[in-house]
């Protein structure tokens, strides 16, 4: 089933325009349920009318990206049969605490009408969302087919709403509690699984501090003999980890616990030789305050690993090199930057298949100390992985000449975020601003999606972006460009421009409203410490009624100033539940 | 008057702004910020975050810090506080051990890193027991004491403090003891 049947079946219909179309709906539905991206499915809920309905017939699985463009009553209305759900709230700098507490993006009213409209519902997925524990008991007794939940940076709940989940999901198979402002009251959540519990397959609660009951986790992993996902908590220790892998050494996904505790010399045999029979391990992570002497455990385990996750654990560069050693399929690799250049070197040296790195500071408040990562690790890893294509990279100093480099060896990079620590702050080599650098990633990365700059810039590396990065979809801006200019330049030229995030940049009401029609083509705009006021945002609500503008006053600020705007295009009118702290216009 | 004199000094100075734009919150700024390092990053002190954020840094303390920004560097908080933990069992912060002297109703605790050998750890702990632990010799260990200072290893054994380098002694001592002299006998003191 390839596009160009697709193609085919479209031309004809056009061609019989006016006539209905000869297909029969069944087998359209049939055709169209085998279409998993839904960006394939919006296109195809275009065709025509038979083929919209056909679709929503067939759609299974929806993906909202902001909670409030759209109302759940709409969505029951439009997709009768809907059995998974991914779903997503706060804007993105909620994560820095740029937003206010209650802004909203609460759950609870999407529950009770998918109660209602979807009773056989099974998966929800939820990032940037308020949760309570009441939502989680609510949830976890309307669904009696409910099979996986996973929540990454939601807040609002506590372990007493897993508890729930644990106690009345019958048939789940996937608890998956990622980076969350969780209120963590202790573990006894995990004993709340009833004994004849076996269908896990993704248990993570590594983010998760309070000690479990390990003899009921140890119990619950011994029976579910299909758990391919395990990742454990700080509190779980080294020798508790090699009981738990003697029952699940089918594990495709590994996150360790604490990687630190004094073993014998028979008790680091024991977890080497259990490790080595993990022949299906491809992601692993965890390892917190891994100990250079017991990595090596981990060496035989490591030849399928296609993910390595190190950004909890502060290596050195020696400790790294040693490990990537074994790691040669590897495509992913998150790190702190305690490994150093260095450690980047071995990266460059041991995975020549790597695609994505993310590089964490281990200190990003403490300017006085000056370690970490600089361009030099960054351009050693691109001369050794020519398929990088992702990359996250907080560094403390950059320059023009290096990012040149970088792109030169990696043309392909759809995602570059380059984060140099000190807002503003210029190539440390030549004084200059970097605007050259990112001039380079949007000439010469033409399939580039996402971009963060940083450092210096002026309004230069705007009409780079602008001019160039026809491919770009979200764009993260903070302490950059001189004038409205620059954002114009980027509304006017990135044409599939999505989400435009910017903070503490001299752009204006000029520059807000010179992208009017361009705002109704993308998800969501944000503006804060800028130079908008509320006259422009109030004229941008009135020009464009499809559009919700909100906007959040800081305490003791300017009457005129609008200190933080969100602004994101919604089919549901303007939202009832903003607290006094957003003013919607 | 006053208040012309801070708009001569928002004239010239390095800014991203529109002219004219924001005098009030640029004003709440030059109040807030006298003392951070503004020369290196005119730019950065654009901002009402950063005003805010020095508002309610110490004034008094490290006149090199520069304010902190809200939310700068982007990272989530979660990984900010998963980092945190870690850095107090690190070599980098202290090595707390429990020290319990016989016959004293409670234990205390203390840092063995804010000390830089043996002559200061053992004055601390005379202070904090008032007691005196007398000459250490290799060969007598503490002459002329009726308290002798032994820690517990890593392997659990009782040693005398003071025979071992100090950086191998921080590394594996678990727990200080202020043991009587006449328990000590066989650690060679003599009293």
């Amino acid at each position: 089933m390839g596009s160009s049947e697709l193609k085919r079946s479209k031309d004809s219909v056009s061609d019989e325009s006016a006539r209905r179309s000869s297909f029969p709906d069944e087998v359209l539905e049939r055709v169209l349920s085998l279409l998993k991206s839904h960006r394939d499915r919006s296109s195809v809920s275009l065709v025509c009318k038979d083929w919209y309905n056909a679709e929503r017939w067939s759609r299974t699985h929806v993906f909202i990206g902001n909670c409030y463009s759209v109302t759940p009553e709409i969505v029951a209305r439009r997709f009768p049969r809907i059995r998974s759900v991914t779903l997503k709230g706060k804007p993105r700098f909620s994560d820095f605490n740029l937003v206010p507490e209650n802004w909203g993006a609460d759950i609870h009213a999407w529950l009770v009408v998918f109660a209602a409209k979807y009773p056989f519902l099974e998966e929800l997925r939820l990032k940037r969302m308020a949760i309570s524990d009441e939502s989680l008991e609510f949830l976890a007794i309307s669904f009696p087919n409910f099979k996986a939940l996973s929540l990454l940076s939601c807040d609002g709940f506590s372990t007493n709403g897993l508890a729930a989940i644990a106690t009345h999901c019958k048939n789940l198979t996937e608890l998956d509690i990622q980076e969350n402002g969780i209120d963590d009251k202790g573990g006894s959540w995990l004993s709340c699984f009833p004994e004849r519990f076996m269908s896990l397959e993704v248990l993570n609660f590594a983010n998760l501090t309070s000690d479990i009951n390990f003899d009921a986790l140890e119990k619950l992993v011994g029976r579910c003999k299909s758990m391919r996902v395990l990742k454990l908590n700080r509190s779980v220790s080294l020798e508790q980890l090699q009981r738990l892998l003697v029952s699940a050494p089918q594990l495709a996904e590994l996150g360790t616990g604490s990687f630190s505790q004094e073993l014998t010399i028979r008790e680091y045999e024991e977890l080497e030789s259990t490790l080595s029979i993990c022949k299906n391990m491809h992601t692993l992570s965890g390892l917190w305050d891994a100990k250079g002497i017991y990595l090596p455990a981990l060496y035989p385990a490591c030849s399928h690993l296609t993910f390595l996750n190190l950004s909890y654990a502060a290596l050195q560069s020696v400790e790294l090199a040693k490990l990537l050693a074994h790691c040669p399929r590897l495509k992913r690799l998150w790190v702190l930057d305690t490994v150093e250049d260095k450690g980047l070197e071995a990266v460059g040296l041991n995975c020549p298949l790597l695609e994505e790195l993310r590089v964490f500071p281990a200190d990003p408040f403490d300017d006085e100390i000056v370690h970490g990562v600089t361009e030099a690790g960054f351009v050693a890893v691109s001369f050794g992985c020519p398929r990088l294509h992702y990359v996250l990279y907080f560094c403390r100093q950059m320059t023009n000449a290096a990012v040149a480099t970088i792109v030169q060896n990696c043309p392909d990079f759809t995602h570059f975020r380059l984060c140099i620590m000190n807002p503003g702050q210029p190539d440390y080599l030549t004084n200059e601003p970097m605007d050259e650098a990112f001039g380079a990633v949007v000439k010469t990365c033409t399939k580039l999606q996402r971009l963060s700059v940083s450092g210096l810039l002026t309004d230069l590396t705007f009409e780079y972006i602008g001019r160039y990065a026809k491919n770009l979809e979200t764009l993260s801006v903070a302490f950059a460009g001189r004038s409205d200019w620059g954002m114009q330049c980027v509304l006017g030229g990135c044409s599939k421009l999505r989400k435009l995030e910017i903070r503490d940049c001299p752009f204006g009401n000029a520059a807000l409203l010179s992208g009017l029609e361009k705002y109704e083509s993308m998800r969501s705009l944000w503006m804060s410490a800028c130079n908008v006021t509320m006259n422009g945002c109030r004229l941008l609500a009135r020009e464009m009624p499809r559009l919700n503008v909100e906007v959040m006053k800081e305490d003791g600020s300017d009457e005129s100033q609008a200190d933080k705007v969100y602004v994101y295009r919604s089919i549901a009118g303007p939202r009832r539940d903003a607290p006094p702290s957003v003013l919607t216009l | 008057m006053a208040s012309e004199k801070d708009l001569n000094l928002e004239a010239t100075e390095l800014r991203l702004g529109l002219p004219g734009t924001s005098d009030e919150s640029a004003k709440n700024q030059t109040s807030a910020t006298p003392r951070s390092n503004k020369r290196a990053l005119p730019q950065e002190s654009m901002t009402s975050n950063i005003s805010t954020a020095s508002k309610n840094c110490d004034q008094e303390t490290a006149p090199h810090t520069k304010a902190q920004v809200v939310g700068w560097p982007p990272i989530r908080s979660y990984r900010k506080n998963s980092l945190q933990p870690k850095k107090s069992e690190a070599e980098i912060s202290g090595i707390y051990v429990k020290v319990s002297m016989d016959g004293a109703p409670y234990l205390r605790k203390i840092d063995l890193k804010v000390f830089k050998g043996y002559p200061e750890l053992l004055k601390a702990l005379e202070d904090m027991f008032k007691f005196k632990a007398g000459e250490y010799s290799e060969r007598e260990g503490y002459n002329g004491s009726e308290f002798v200072p032994t820690y517990e290893d890593k392997d659990g054994d009782w040693m005398l403090v003071g025979d071992v380098p100090w950086e191998m002694f921080t590394s594996c001592c678990k727990k200080l003891r202020i043991m009587k002299g006449s328990e000590a006998r066989g650690l060679g003191c003599v009293v």
